[in-house]
């Protein structure tokens, strides 16, 4: 008998949905041409990319021009900080970001730190919320770039972006650059993006293909780009276009917002079916985050595991779910997340994230909180109190 | 109508076995390569299969093999990469005219920020004199790179010369090729062309875009370029394109496997195609080197015509080709690298780039010249240019 599968991992990444391979395909067998080609392949080829720019513009309700598609989420937060880093350095160095940041952005962060660059790091709440007076109070007349994430990865905690834009606004030289990777597809952001100048987008996190993203660059935002070449993305992101890549991230993108209301409440319920059942009928579990957050992230922490440990055993019954971000996994670091949410040693050794996705049934969470009863139970027979 | 596609240096269309390979990681193996359950590990162990055959085909160990999103941001990478890394033993880089635009253009912005670059001249066909490499190297000296094979004109560069002679040199200079164009259609060695960083893409092998690959040689001292999650051994940040890369992987198997034999066909139809054209048609001049050549590569000017119009009346007689380089088909102006070669302007504006590839066949070469020749004639006939019968 094949074994039950419930893959619990869609931050991490996501299945490519049927549509977005057969837009794929297409493209890497019919329509294979370079979009730079003057010939009919290279117009085909042309065309899948610029109308893959305006759906993703219209779902975002932005101006398809905005749209600049890059390699993926990591490559459009190191174009969007960098690239408004060095463009802005004549205003000032200060940079700001929160403490619970994708490694992607802490990283590039860290980078210019080096070079000469000082940043603020946002504490956070033990919800993972930001402080909009402490942001308030670190916007100086030198800050050129305020970058903050739209939904954490890890804990699922959302940002109050809108308010966050209106503080930054404030100041004309600093622009304003949200990490939306995990937060586009998932939750409504806020209308037009109003007051964001840069936001970045990954498609394998909403059922598309790895290797392609996007960023949005708001008109008249100038940054400097990462790489240099053959000029496509206006210059500002050269190389041959992913054509396949990008007409399955809008095949993915469109099927999300077809089904966004329904997706969204689907989530929502198994969330909270998920959360209670572990709450309810697990001992000595703690919630980390906020009780509602994005619709499809819940971190829980189960005192007196060892996370890894859960995650193997929840692995042999087919169920799949991480012990936090999927690119820090390897690093053995404890996740800085909960640490910066001032979480005991005890919460962040036992905390596995769950992250969902509208194809899970009722049956699979049930079937969730059935095995993890028993696992964690099993595990702390073997673990000192 | 029949169609002939003779762009393959543009990009290729990806060969069915490539596609099988890949579609399986899109759906049923779609996991996230760093994370440490079975989908993760699979995922992962599809990316070293991969990697040991990339690292294969050009002669390196797979722990020198770093993939990347293409062939531009390996070009990028390894000459940013270098610089940055090294720049306290010197700031100078030596490069050729001729070098594709990811390559150009990053020097040139590393000269905006203080490094001192020399753009080395090339002779008629292209070639680059190893002596003028030696003599342009300074004290400064940190980086030299060049193709290996010229994108629009095919000529191939005497690159493993160029690597011996550095290395009988007192001190460390790494050396960076842009492979792009010649692997998978020559053969290529890392160690046999004595470099220390090379470039390849895999939608120019008949894998997909959006993923290529570094080669780092052991003991490189180069700065990362993304920045984030541990992937690629903390040097290359993102969550790896599985697909892309398995694609990659399997792309590189096959042109390991078939180099010789599409190395004969191709160079065989190049050959035919050339003396075709040069028979039929007046006022021609082959660009690039006659003999040390890629093997699919034919690149001529047609003097008293305008490159733009000719694509476009191939184009409508099903034949997709180019006047150069795809990057930089939509500007105005004459290819840098025609220009380089000593081609005046009105010449290089008739520049015509028909790059062959494992699907064309004799009757696509025959009917190229079959075509063409109307086509030149009839364009000729509204030019002004073109001086009137009796003329030269």
């Amino acid at each position: 008998m094949e074994m039950k599968e419930v893959y619990l991992d869609n931050s991490a990444t996501t299945k490519v949905a049927k549509e977005a391979v057969d837009a794929m395909v297409h493209a890497l067998t019919v329509a294979f041409g370079n979009p730079s080609s003057l010939h009919r392949k290279g117009m085909e080829a042309e065309k899948i990319v610029n109308k893959a720019r305006e759906k993703l513009a219209l779902f975002l309700g932005v101006k398809a021009r905005e749209i600049y598609f890059t390699s993926g989420g990591t490559e459009s937060n190191n174009l969007a900080i960098k690239g408004a880093a060095y463009a802005r350095r004549r205003y000032g160095k200060h940079l700001i970001t929160t403490s619970i940041e994708h490694p992607s952005v802490l990283e590039v962060f860290k980078q210019l730190e080096e070079e000469g660059f000082s940043v603020t790091y946002l504490d956070v709440d033990e919800k993972g919320h930001i402080n909009l007076e402490e942001l308030k109070q670190a916007i100086k007349p030198d800050t050129v770039v305020v970058s903050i994430m739209y939904v954490n990865n890890e804990v699922g905690s959302i940002q109050p972006i809108q308010d966050a834009a209106k503080i930054i606004s404030q100041n004309k030289n600093t622009l304003f650059h949200v990490d939306a990777v995990q937060a586009f597809g998932k939750i409504s952001l806020i209308p037009n993006l109003s007051g964001v100048h840069l936001l970045s987008l990954s498609a394998h996190k909403i059922y598309g293909p790895k290797g392609v993203g996007a960023l949005f660059v708001r008109e008249g935002t100038k940054i400097t780009p990462l790489f240099n070449g053959g000029g496509q993305e206006e210059g500002l992101r050269s190389g041959t276009e992913n054509v396949p890549g990008i007409a399955g991230f809008s095949a993915a993108a469109e099927l999300v917002f077809k089904n966004f209301g329904a997706w969204q409440a689907k989530m929502r319920e198994l969330k909270e079916r998920l959360k209670t059942g572990i709450l309810s009928e697990i001992p000595d579990t703690v919630l980390n985050g906020p009780d509602d957050g994005a619709p499809h992230i819940l971190n829980i922490s189960f005192l007196g595991t060892k996370a890894e440990v859960l995650l193997h055993a929840l692995e042999s019954h087919g169920i799949y779910v991480s012990t936090g971000s999927a690119c820090s996994s390897h690093k053995n670091a404890r996740s800085h997340v909960l640490a910066a949410m001032g979480k005991t040693a005890e919460e962040i050794e036992g905390a596995i994230r769950f992250s969902l996705s509208p194809f899970l049934s009722i049956e699979d969470i049930d079937y969730t909180v059935e095995i993890l009863k028993k696992e964690v139970n099993e595990l702390r027979k073997y673990v000192r109190r | 109508m029949k169609r002939v596609y003779m762009d393959h240096a543009g990009t290729t269309p990806v060969r069915r076995e490539v596609l099988e390979a890949m579609l399986p990681y899109f759906t049923e193996r779609f996991g996230n390569a760093s994370t440490i359950y079975s989908y993760g590990r699979e995922a992962k162990s599809a990316i070293e299969e991969a990697r040991e055959k990339v690292a294969h085909l050009i002669g390196a160990d797979p722990r020198e093999v770093f993939f990347t999103a293409g062939g531009t941001e390996s070009d990028n990478w390894a000459i940013r990469g270098i610089a940055h890394a090294n720049k306290e033993k010197g700031k100078h880089i030596i490069t050729s005219s001729i070098e594709h635009h990811a390559v150009l253009h990053t020097c040139e912005d590393l000269e905006k920020e203080g490094f001192k670059v020399t753009y080395l001249p090339v002779d008629k066909y292209g070639l680059v004199k190893v002596e003028d490499v030696i003599n342009a190297i300074t004290d400064e000296t940190i980086l030299v790179t060049i193709m290996h094979a010229n994108n629009e004109i095919g000529t191939i560069e005497p690159i493993a010369e160029i690597g011996k002679a550095l290395k009988k040199l007192d001190r460390k200079i790494y050396f960076h090729t842009d492979a792009v164009q010649t692997v998978g259609k020559i053969p290529v060695n890392v160690d046999e062309l004595g470099v220390d960083l090379l470039s390849i893409s895999a939608h120019k092998i008949y894998g997909p875009k959006g993923v290529g690959a570094l080669y780092i040689r052991k003991g490189t001292k180069i700065k990362p370029f993304m920045t984030g999650g541990a992937q690629e051994n903390k040097r290359r940040a993102g969550t790896e394109n599985v697909p892309g890369i398995v694609g990659f992987g399997k792309a590189a198997e096959l042109a390991e496997k078939e180099l010789m034999e599409q190395y004969e066909k191709l160079s065989y139809l190049r050959d035919k195609l050339i003396k075709g054209i040069m028979e039929r048609i007046p006022h021609v001049i082959l660009n690039g080197h006659p003999t040390q050549r890629l093997p699919h590569n034919v690149n001529v000017c047609f003097k008293y015509i305008e490159g733009e119009s000719l694509l476009l009346n191939l184009d409508m007689k099903g034949i997709c080709a180019s006047s150069g380089s795809a990057c930089t088909s939509g500007s105005l102006e004459p290819s840098h690298v025609l220009l380089a070669i000593g081609l005046p302007h009105e010449i290089a504006h008739g520049s015509l780039r028909l790059t062959l590839g494992r699907d064309n066949t004799e009757e696509d070469v025959d009917y190229v010249l079959e075509v063409l020749p109307g086509i030149v004639e009839k364009l000729r006939s509204m030019s002004p240019l073109f001086p009137s019968k009796g003329g030269n």
